[in-house]
């Protein structure tokens, strides 16, 4: 059941630009407008809600219940990458997109350009909410604009080190606390028989989270123009140290995500893994046979003694332009993402790790997981989850950017390039991308 | 010898083609942690019926509906996209008027479309109705299937002769009797034909579901899979469900094909010599 991403997507993306080409003309006279307005609507409620959040339909069930004037009808389909983003661009083109939908952080940049979200500066409630979610999540939503706001954060991955705490012990290394010591366990790891991890040649995300925790900054806005510097002094950094590791065949390289990769885990090939918070369900259930002898630390630092932090994923709940009832669904908006009925149920239902500070103290949270050793594993998650620097932005064509990326980085693990030519190719790529698009860009 | 080699490449055909779906039914009878541990071509615990319990019983039986979902639009649409295309065909084949060869170059032209470029604006069309995220806005432009009409021409020219026709017409049958009585007799193994091809078309158009629907309830199976499957990465409980959940969506095809296959291969036979 595998379909051709890259080609649906090509053929899609395609599509949008002969759309976009037809009605380009419209869309200048709206870019110009600041934050709509935000005043409740007479009457009863409809909103549509388009998320890919397995279990959903029960916590919005709550929200029904409780408040029959504002009803919320749930809309579903693949998750964003897979094709839902496409057709938030389609409906909005349409101008029957919902009113509320789900969107990683990587790809929020993308609907802001395309003028496709709504503005919820305007409304009170969200702009008093502030101060109730984790910094750097915030920033996700305000891409650091003045008076906006263009989602409710909803979920974060915070990252951390994933490890096999019996296989360290028994053969006597140490668990890394920084790059450093983390490419000399390796060695040691590879003596012993194992990877110390297996180096993700498509999860350009993860590789995103390295080097926001490093100090890279691959994309900058400064209102006007768009900045890509995805070859930055950190991010380089990042780059070389990897590649030295894959140079001396001391990380496996199997395709994640796959069987074999869940097996390498499974089989104690692999003995780390660098990941977010939503990692630990993934070793859960594809590694079954190693349950009790995993633990959590705080990911390795670049200078001893540190404490910064990477995230990898987190998505927001947007409120799309032309929705009919911003206020209502904003209201809901805030409702999901911070009342801790909400943030329980989304956290049993889907495992997400909430945004808001408080969040991080629902029970659930508190208690140690048996797969872990009986951990409290999510102590770890929240105190790298303040860890994580909050000016983090992503690009407005993160998929082209992905897809290059991606594209070098397996040739790299084959042997031929390098991590650092991909990350160049990939930044030559985008700026060409962002032109093509008449998006502004610095160089 | 001389036999052996053809039926060695034979053999080496069968066996690849075999082999995914054999690899499929293995994989949807283990339990999530033999899946990834165990030889993927050969079994272990024999968790089939739990698998299958557990994906009908998943989120109130949705597969279930998903499964009946795509029988109703493929089956619905391969039945009335066939009688239409046949009529189409037939009436292009049988009756001159003027505007006949404009008409079928039109139609043929719409065989070089392919229907992924379509989905995006019959999506704009349909917005423009309010009728996206509807029953319709998949099942309607399902009906269409300017390759049936082209078949349907062709073998209604070679096989339906002009004298039976006028003896229908001198025995006081109307031109729609005709059609249903005696001329698709005639057709019928084209028929079986196009209704295959339709059948199958319908059943892998994948991307006029996604763009226009975002209601679970109408899904259709492969959409579905698709949803789930795309969800793997952070449910990897799905894994088991997407596997079992393909293994059981490829079985009404199966038999489509099976029920169907002789009288399709008398269809593609004459369709090329005549």
């Amino acid at each position: 059941m595998r379909f051709p991403m890259r080609s649906l997507g090509i053929v899609l993306t395609s599509a949008l630009a002969l759309t976009a080409c037809s009605s380009g003309s419209d869309d200048e006279a709206t870019t110009a407008a600041g934050a709509a307005s935000c005043a409740p609507s007479s009457g009863p409620v409809t909103l549509n809600y388009t998320t890919w959040i397995p279990g959903i339909e029960n916590v919005v069930k709550v929200w029904n219940d409780a408040n029959p004037n504002i009803q919320v009808k749930v809309q579903t389909g693949p998750n964003g990458n897979g094709g839902t983003y496409q057709n938030f661009f389609n409906q909005l083109k349409a101008g029957n997109a919902p009113d509320l939908g789900h969107i990683e952080y990587d790809a929020l940049p993308s609907f802001r350009v395309q003028d496709g979200l709504e503005n919820l500066a305007a409304c009170d409630e969200v702009t008093a909410a502030k101060d109730q979610f984790v910094d750097w999540t915030w920033g996700q939503v305000t891409f650091g604009e003045d008076n906006s706001v263009y989602g409710i954060p909803q979920d974060a991955g915070p990252m951390a080190l994933f490890y096999r705490k019996d296989l360290f012990e028994k053969n006597n290394i140490p668990v890394p606390t920084t790059w450093e010591e983390y490419a000399a366990a390796a060695e040691k790891v590879k003596a012993a028989g194992g990877y110390i991890t297996n180096f993700s040649q498509s999860d350009i995300n993860q590789f995103a989270g390295l080097a926001w925790q490093a100090g890279g900054r691959w994309f900058a806005n400064d209102g006007s123009k768009w900045t890509v510097s995805m070859t930055d002094e950190n991010t380089t950094k990042v780059a070389n140290y990897w590649q030295g590791l894959i140079d001396k065949k001391l990380v496996s390289a199997v395709p994640p995500w796959t069987t074999e990769w869940d097996n390498a885990y499974n089989t104690s090939k692999a003995w780390t893994w660098v990941s977010a918070v939503w990692g630990a369900n993934s070793i859960m259930s594809g590694a079954p046979d190693t349950s009790g002898k995993w633990a959590v630390a705080p990911m390795p630092q670049w200078t001893s003694g540190g404490n910064v932090a990477g995230n990898w994923g987190g998505s927001a709940t947007a409120v799309f332009k032309g929705s009919k009832h911003p206020y209502e669904a904003a209201k809901f908006a805030l409702w999901l993402n911070t009342s801790e009925e909400a943030l329980t149920l989304l956290n049993k239902e889907a495992q997400l790790y909430p945004a808001t500070k408080a969040g991080a103290s629902l029970p659930a949270l508190k208690q140690g997981v048996d797969f872990y050793g009986g951990q409290a594993i999510y102590d770890v998650f929240a105190q790298a989850s303040t860890q994580v620097a909050p000016d983090f932005v992503w690009g407005p064509t993160m998929t082209s950017t992905y897809a290059t990326a991606s594209d070098g980085f397996k040739a790299a693990v084959s042997g031929s390039g390098t991590l650092t030519d991909a990350l160049t190719k990939a930044q030559a790529t985008t700026i060409e991308n962002l032109k093509s698009q008449s998006i502004p860009v610095a160089e | 010898m001389k036999k052996s080699l053809p039926m060695l490449v034979m053999g080496a055909c069968t066996l690849y083609f075999l082999v995914p779906i054999w690899w499929l039914l293995v994989a949807a009878s283990k339990s999530r942690g033999e899946f990834s541990s165990t030889n993927p071509l050969w079994f272990a615990d024999f968790k089939l019926i739990d698998n299958l319990r557990e994906l009908f019983a998943y989120r109130d039986g949705v597969f279930l509906r998903w499964l009946g979902n795509s029988i109703v639009y493929t089956g619905g649409a391969a039945l009335l996209g066939t009688v239409l295309a046949a009529m189409c065909g037939y009436a292009l084949a049988k009756y001159r008027f003027p505007g006949r060869e404009a008409i079928f170059n039109v139609v043929l032209s719409g065989v070089l479309v392919p229907a992924t470029a379509l989905a995006l604006p019959l999506f704009l069309i349909f917005s423009q109705f309010n009728a996206t995220n509807t029953f319709w806005s998949v099942f309607l432009p399902s009906l269409v299937n300017p390759f049936g009409v082209y078949l349907a021409r062709i073998y209604a020219t070679a096989s339906v002769p002009d004298e039976l026709l006028e003896a229908a017409r001198l025995d006081g049958s109307g031109e729609v009797r005709t059609f249903f009585t005696v001329s698709t007799k005639l057709m019928f193994p084209a028929l079986v034909t196009i209704f295959l091809f339709h059948f199958v078309a319908v059943w892998n158009n994948f991307l006029l579901p996604l763009i226009m629907l975002g209601n679970e309830r109408l899904f259709p199976v492969t959409l579905g899979l698709y949803t789930w499957n795309t969800q793997v990465n952070q449910h990897p409980e799905l894994r088991m469900l997407v596997l079992t959940g393909a293994l059981v969506s490829i079985i009404p095809l199966v038999i489509a094909f099976l029920l169907l296959q002789r009288f399709w291969r008398n269809g593609l036979g004459s369709g090329a010599i005549k």
